[in-house]
């Protein structure tokens, strides 16, 4: 039998390795994606006092530590049983939301969007910030290192620190903001809503006026018709820190919606001996393996996922780009994975416009970012859209509030069964009777980057970093051929 | 006898402070009582001298137990210093405790001058107590040692 | 290929967040790119790893290495980076001190996974766990094989700086980026091997502005179970801040933003054990000279160990790898 072995570099790089097998006939029989590492959280959060959780479990990431710091922030007032006064909800939001708008941002400018900016025919040697940079001009290159600095200037006001903020307890915040930091962070969304804007023309202007961008996005390579899943508000609007989960089916209808607290009733995590990484799936329609359609309980957890699971955007500028979305590829729900690159660009305008409403409220001033809870600690799930998708964490405690057991299943985890299927796709279409095209291992790096993966979370590669190797080995394991992706 | 029959000899480690638990000491040594010579002493002017330090150091370094020694509450040259100790003692147990090491290795004794057959008496039976536990087994997690806070001082 | 000097960055067992800020030198990075020429730095490039296995020795100038070192692979990477570096410096706490990672260190291997593969949400009737080697059908899969203790970069190369903090403060890399450009051209020297590069030497409370008076206390508390004082020193009001035993370098980030030190710029100055100073630290604010009370005051500070060696445990005395191989 023939394997291809596709490793990022070596195995000795630790950021996932994929094997592709071979059958008698030269096709794909089976392919393997496999995550290198565990850092345990899980046991060595046990025994910590619970209000150190959102400290914690920031280190679980550095790409997305905002987003866990507010599911822990959410799960530890759920272990209180405390309600956070409003200014302290919306100053978590506001942070939250200027977090969104600088991680797309580096997302779509780069790591994923290069592939559409400089087109996937580029050497690869330009597809990265430098040759975004070349070609948009420098001027572009200035504006993002503008949004990225705004971002984290907000991060840092509200949360004390630029990366792995501290400050957020359990029943709100340590801190609350003046009048004149409130000015600031209005005065650089406004800005953020304007780079937002100016995002999507540059994604029209490159990609959607360009018809075999666009016949590479509605194409088939990367169609799987799952289940989706997304954060919602109480009109079924997306919401990256609140509300409850929504699921829709292949179909686009609404599967299920439930409140945070009984994920666990819809979510389980399948097992391989080979990965150290669990496949999470819906319970109640079950597992079964790397499949789509209605009867496998593979779902996704991405911008576009988000998009398809809710009925609109909660912001009037996002709202009109939510509409046009749709219009363009055809209706609800979209399958085509290479959409969650123009989703995630919907999501940063909303993002910013959220950050503009929340800097306008009135409340967010206040001096009430704070309550102390009075009741017995317990147990507590917290939920929020992570970028990269539904961020779940669960504790438990004793009567102190010392952790007892606790519960994660990170964004990028969500997306495992859906990315093997990917991978599995682009090698069934581009292995054939044993000959491998060429073009495999740029369809799986695209593969890749369109779901932003950040192994970060599960070990620490970062979104889109996958320089990759294939080596093609006959059947006794001699190697034949090996494709390189990384320019020499 | 061969190595894996011999009767474990605890490595202990005792610091005694200048005045009272280190004449205790002295008086056990000069007349003669008989104690378990497991037990290395080191002196410090006052057990405030103490740094928790010195006694991750010995166990780090081999010691299966450390002891700790200081003159009776009210009667430390320096005042109040060894109310410090005992302080830090508490809070250095639980911490011990916590990174995997049992509580029972590591004792505070108050001892004066003249205390010195209760000092011997009281090595002999910690060297005991020590050598029940068996060596320090540094692969053991916290969890797998008993939880316990309850202090116990001698003398 | 120009013969500025070479500049490399690696991750091991790392969260990217030391990396997050490197980017967030925002345009001092472009000092970096005029000077170096940077030859390996899997983030912001396309990391040619066989490159770097084909250069001489000591060819890379400077290479920041940060993530501690929870597999066989991590090991791997370090040696070869090693090799080919002249200054290898360990970055941020999980490659100086195993930072939260490190916390691991309280557990077992077994324990860890166990937990892992046993979760509530885990469908695991076969009661599986992973294999490092694993035969399926059509041949032998393979994953690295992680290590029984989380251990330090130092723990397994030689590191010539260590640069503290969870993760290092821009600021600071700013500074030590022009350190080194600025030792490069012969205008500056670089301290001596072994220092701590990017911080201060003295303590967090050192640097934190709120307000000291001697410290007592009656009771630890919790923060999220009071109005703290906001210009108060927060020991003082009960609240465990690691302050005392951390070593400056962050400007007193977290107390200035109304939370606690949490520990990430490790030991100060000539600390041993970065565990062992705090206790004493935080023995002597307890204001009693009874056994029961003061037992009762410690009851309030509900897991000590993990207060004390948050960051450290990798690199403390009783819980990292050599310890932990004394068996
Ligand atoms: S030191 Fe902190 S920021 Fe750096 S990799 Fe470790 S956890 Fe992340
Ligand atoms: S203990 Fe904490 S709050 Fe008090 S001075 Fe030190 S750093 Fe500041
Ligand atoms: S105050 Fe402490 S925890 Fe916060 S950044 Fe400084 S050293 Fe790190
Ligand atoms: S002098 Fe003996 S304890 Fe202080």
């Amino acid at each position: 039998m023939q394997r291809i072995t596709i490793d990022p570099i070596t195995r000795l790089e630790g950021h996932g390795k994929i094997e592709i097998f071979l059958n008698e006939e030269g096709n794909v029989a089976n392919t393997y994606f496999q995550i290198p590492e565990l850092r345990g959280f899980e046991r060595f959060c046990v025994g910590r006092p619970v209000e150190e959780m959102p400290l914690l479990t920031n280190r679980i990431c550095g790409v997305c530590p905002e987003a866990h710091h507010m599911a822990a922030a959410k799960a530890v007032d759920a272990v209180y049983h405390v309600e956070v006064p409003p200014t302290g909800k919306k100053l978590r939001e506001l942070l939250y939301s200027a977090f969104y708008a600088t991680d797309h941002t580096t997302h779509f400018y780069a790591l994923g969007g290069p592939d559409f900016i400089m087109g996937p025919d580029a050497p690869v040697a330009e597809r990265n910030i430098l040759g975004v940079i070349h070609k948009v001009g420098l001027e572009i290159g200035g504006k993002v290192i503008q949004m990225r600095k705004y971002g984290h200037t907000v991060v840092e006001m509200i949360g004390g620190r630029k990366v792995h903020p501290c400050t957020s307890i359990p029943g709100g915040l340590t801190k609350g903001i003046t009048e004149e930091q409130r000015k600031e962070i209005e005065t650089m969304g406004r800005w953020a809503i304007e780079f937002a804007q100016f995002s999507l023309k540059v994604f029209n202007d490159i990609v959607l006026s360009n018809k075999a961008y666009l016949d590479l996005i509605v194409g088939d390579i990367y169609t799987h018709k799952t289940y989706y899943m997304g954060l919602v508000d109480e009109n079924n609007r997306i919401n990256f820190y609140d509300g409850k989960v929504r699921i829709v089916g292949p179909d686009g209808k609404e599967y299920i919606k439930y409140e945070p607290k009984d994920y666990a009733a819809h979510i389980a995590e399948h097992v391989e001996p080979w990965t150290y990484l669990k496949f999470p799936y819906l319970k109640n329609v079950g597992w079964k393996g790397f499949v789509d359609g209605p009867d496998s309980g593979v779902y996704m957890a991405t911008p576009l996922s988000r998009l398809n699971a809710a009925d609109g955007m909660a912001t009037p500028l996002a709202q009109a780009e939510y509409e046009k979305f749709y219009s363009t590829l055809g209706g609800k729900p979209v399958h085509q994975r290479l959409a969650i690159h123009w989703a995630r660009l919907i999501e940063l305008l909303y993002a910013a416009e959220r950050w503009v409403e929340l800097a306008t409220d009135p409340e967010i001033t206040s001096p009430d970012f704070h309550a102390i809870p009075t009741a017995t600690p317990t147990e507590g799930v917290g939920i929020v859209e992570a970028p990269r998708g539904t961020l779940t964490h669960h504790y438990w405690t004793d009567e102190r509030g010392v952790v007892t057991k606790v519960n994660l299943i990170v964004g990028t985890t969500n997306n495992y069964a859906p990315i093997t299927m990917s991978i599995k796709k682009a090698a069934d279409s581009l292995i054939k009777k044993g000959n491998v095209n060429e073009g495999l291992l740029n369809m799986v790096e695209m593969a890749f980057r369109a779901y932003d993966p950040c192994f970060g979370c599960a070990t620490h590669s970062l979104p889109g970093q996958m320089p990759l190797e294939i080596t093609i080995r006959d059947t006794d394991g001699n190697p034949i051929d090996v494709l390189k992706q990384f320019c020499e | 006898m061969t190595e894996e029959t011999k009767p474990f000899e605890p490595v202990m480690i005792g610091f005694t402070c200048n005045w009272c638990s280190y004449r205790a000491a002295d008086m056990a040594g000069i007349s003669r009582m008989k104690y378990a010579p497991n037990v290395r002493l080191i002196r410090l002017m006052c057990s405030g001298r103490l740094d928790p330090t010195f006694v991750f150091k010995a166990f780090a370094g081999g010691a299966d137990a450390v002891l700790v020694s200081g003159c009776h509450p009210g009667d430390c040259h320096y005042a109040t210093q060894n109310y410090k100790a005992m302080r830090r003692f508490y809070l250095m147990k639980r911490v011990l405790n916590q990174l995997g090491i049992e509580s029972g290795r590591i004792k505070l004794l108050w001892a004066s001058a003249a205390e010195g057959q209760i000092f011997a008496n009281e090595i002999t039976k910690f060297v005991e107590e020590v050598r029940a536990l068996g060596p320090l087994n540094w692969n053991k997690t916290s969890a797998e040692i008993p939880v316990e806070t309850k202090e116990e001082v001698t003398a | 290929m120009s013969n500025k000097p070479k500049f490399a960055m690696y991750w091991a067992a790392s969260c990217g967040g030391c990396e997050i800020a490197v980017l967030n030198i925002h345009e001092k990075i472009l000092d970096v790119d005029a000077a170096f020429d940077v030859v390996f730095w899997p983030v912001a490039m396309d990391a040619k790893y066989k490159d770097v296995e084909a250069m001489q020795d000591g060819e890379i100038t400077l290479c920041l290495f940060n993530g501690g070192m929870r597999n066989d692979e991590n090991e791997h990477v370090a040696r070869l980076l090693r090799k080919k570096s002249k200054i290898m410096v360990s970055f941020g706490s999980c490659a100086c001190e195993g930072c939260i990672p490190g916390l691991a260190n309280f557990s077992s291997i077994k324990e860890m996974v166990d937990t892992a593969f046993t979760t509530i949400t885990t469908d695991n009737p076969d009661n599986l766990r992973p294999q490092t080697s694993y035969a399926m059908p059509e041949g032998i899969i393979t994953i690295p094989t992680l290590n029984t203790v989380l251990k330090t970069l130092d723990q397994v190369v030689d590191v010539d700086y260590y640069m503290p903090g969870c993760p290092p403060e821009s600021h600071q890399i700013a500074a030590v980026v022009d350190l080194v450009i600025a030792a490069l051209n012969g205008k500056a020297e670089l301290p001596p091997k072994g220092a701590t590069i990017g911080a201060g030497n003295s303590t967090v409370c050192d640097e934190c502005t709120r307000k000291r008076h001697e410290k007592t206390i009656k009771a630890f508390g919790r923060i999220q179970l009071t109005h703290t004082d906001p210009e108060l020193c927060l020991l003082e009001q009960g609240i465990p801040c690691n302050g005392p035993a951390t070593r400056s370098g962050c400007n007193a980030r977290c107390p200035s933003a109304g939370a606690q030190c949490i520990g990430c710029y490790g030991p100060a100055e000539g600390v041993v054990d970065y565990g062992a100073r705090l206790i004493a630290a935080f023995a002597s604010v307890i204001d009693s000279d009874k056994p029961d009370e003061i037992n009762q005051i410690l009851d309030g500070l509900v897991d000590p160990a993990g207060q004390f060696y948050r960051f450290n445990l990798a690199g403390s005395l009783l819980r990292s790898s050599k310890s932990a191989q004394k068996g």
